[in-house]
């Protein structure tokens, strides 16, 4: 069973969302690092780029696939982890810690009421487990 | 998947989701007078024998001609071994190397045809071919693009004409803005190029040698785009000239590209040709196609397989980093070969090209046949005769492929021709294509 921190928010295509005051600090999950197998890239986005909600934000690459990151929330991206440009195994090490991707400044608090918390995500998941 | 064929319902189904009535309908858009109606039109079959008389009867038509044209395609002289090797059946009826435990052997040499290729080059990465030289600039421009994100391209007249005319096709579909460099006197001056730059410019494109078989300044360009985000990508249609001159990455090319038929690869026919993409480390994840890689097996030996495949369309789909996800294997095998034969003996090669260039440049002075540029050259250069048209026709039918007629392309160049000079062009060749050329020049 994978591990969903009860704290966090996530999407549908496996992204979390940690709000630390205004900004988000984002990741993909647990589960997203398994099905994905051994990272080996993650090519990150710009800092001060503005992002829509949902919009492609980050690559992350795999031994078997490169999947897009998806931002869950608008806003502005203010930090980048740099440190997985040369350790991207992080994200299988540690994706809701120090594998952590970008921080996004965001601009709509209401956004945050249309991601999942940690019960709908492990209920989600089941789902698309069940779907197989 | 299955491999069960569509039934006639599932493509009924198919023509209704999108809208058409009939299978016509969904190629409705192809004008009809360019669609063949009916059966293809062929003679009866031959016999062997019959088949093997009149393929000699329409080969004795062919005739041989003493070539002194380049511009792009080189014939050079290609070792039998080369022949030998490529059609060995493993390598010539494999199919592409996904499944690394059958295909070592074209792994390995895909591998180090990528090798000799960078070191050639000057760079850090290859990948395993492209097309053909205008396919691999044009790649190489989207491949800047996803580097920078910069969208405009400042590139010299002096880049080969079709390769222009594929980049601008690219761009169309792509929404590049090409602004083109004149190049006056042979080679694109840094002023030029300066001139035309700004904080937009995603690269800039030279070719060296160039289109006029000039050598370009790159290091000089390289200087005035350092400490930018523009990228400086360098074609080399010529890739043996690269084993003479420093290369390309050396001298500070971001990224350089262009056509490797030279190597071990017949003139035929226009093709098939051997792109060729190279670049500095940093583009490693932002090529298209395919590269191939060394690791070890469980039992420590060396292994290769394709590596970030994870980027091609069969994994990507359409986010895909190219819509090429194919190489030139058996063009690129063959350079390997080749390659490998030589060895260091590539530089003699290119120093006898070069030499006897500079033989023909002399041999037609003597004549009254004078370069029209005064720009270093490696084995190619342009001169200047009275009605060019038609002495290049007169010696047409004396047996001679005399270079091309630059004014299609650079109306400004009336009557210039490009020669081009291989180890193929031997200097009783020459000494004949002056005698012959002199006599058309005052009849």
């Amino acid at each position: 069973m994978s591990d969903i921190p009860k704290d966090l928010k996530y999407t549908e295509e496996h992204e979390w969302v940690r709000m630390e005051g205004s900004v988000g600090v984002c990741g993909i999950t647990d589960y997203a690092q398994e099905m994905l197998t051994d990272i080996v890239y993650v090519e990150l986005p710009e800092v001060d780029i503005e992002i829509g909600q949902g919009e492609q934000v980050a690559v992350v690459e795999s031994v078997k696939a490169v999947s897009d990151v998806y931002a869950p929330l608008t806003g502005t991206i203010v930090e980048i982890n740099e440190e997985l440009e040369d350790s991207p195994e992080m994200v299988n090490d540690d994706p809701y810690g120090e594998g952590w991707i970008f921080k996004i400044e965001i601009e709509n608090d209401d956004e945050l009421e249309e991601l999942m918390d940690a019960e709908e995500y492990a209920a989600f998941i089941e789902s698309m487990e069940e779907e197989e | 998947m299955s491999f069960i064929p569509t039934t006639k319902k599932d493509t009924e189904d198919m023509l209704e989701l999108i809208g058409v009535t009939s299978l016509d309908g969904l190629f409705s858009d192809i004008p009809k007078e360019i669609k063949h109606i009916g059966a293809v039109d062929l003679p009866e079959a031959l016999s062997e024998i019959e088949a093997d008389m009149l393929l000699s009867r329409l080969s004795d038509g062919n005739r041989r001609l003493s070539v002194f044209a380049g511009g792009g395609a080189y014939l050079h002289y290609v070792p039998p071994v080369v022949d030998q090797l490529a059609n060995r059946s493993e390598f010539y009826t494999a199919y592409t190397p996904y499944q690394p435990e059958v295909s070592q052997g074209t792994l390995t040499a895909i591998f180090e045809f990528q090798t000799m290729m960078c070191r050639l080059s000057g760079t850090e990465v290859t990948n395993a071919s492209m097309y053909d030289g205008a396919t691999a600039l044009s790649e190489a421009a989207l491949m800047s693009v996803r580097d920078n994100k910069k969208t405009r391209f400042v590139i010299s007249s002096a880049v080969n004409p079709r390769y222009r005319e594929v980049l601008s096709t690219y761009g169309w579909a792509n929404d590049l803005e090409v602004v083109t460099v004149p190049a006056a006197g042979g080679v694109t001056s840094l002023a030029d190029i300066a001139a035309r730059l700004n904080d937009e410019t995603g690269a800039v494109i030279v070719q060296s040698p160039n289109y006029f078989g000039s050598i370009e300044d790159v290091e000089a360009i390289a200087g005035k785009l350092s400490g930018t985000k523009t990228n400086l990508i360098v074609v080399v249609t010529e890739p043996l000239s690269m084993a003479l001159l420093k290369s390309p990455g050396s001298l500070g090319a971001d990224i350089v590209c262009g056509e490797a038929q030279a190597f071990g690869n017949p003139v035929g026919f226009g093709g098939p040709c051997l792109g060729f993409l190279s670049a500095k480390n940093r583009f490693m994840r932002k090529m298209p196609g395919r590269l191939v890689g060394k690791t070890t097996d469980s039992k420590r030996n060396d292994a290769y397989v394709l590596t970030l495949q994870t980027r091609e369309q069969h994994i990507r789909r359409d986010r895909a980093t190219s819509n090429i996800c194919t190489n030139q294997g058996l063009c690129a095998l063959r350079a390997q070969v080749y390659l490998a034969l030589l060895g260091s003996r590539l530089r003699d090669m290119a120093i006898l090209n070069h030499r006897l260039a500079g033989l023909l440049k002399r041999t037609l002075s003597e004549i009254g046949v004078t370069p029209v540029f005064d720009a270093p050259y490696f084995n190619e250069f342009v001169v200047r005769v009275n009605n060019a048209r038609k002495i290049r026709d007169a010696l047409f039918d004396k047996g001679y492929l005399v270079g091309i007629l630059l004014e299609d392309d650079y109306p400004d160049l009336t009557d210039c021709l490009l020669l081009a000079c291989t180890e193929l062009n031997a200097p009783p060749d020459i000494d004949a294509l002056a005698i012959d050329l002199k006599a058309s020049l005052t009849s």
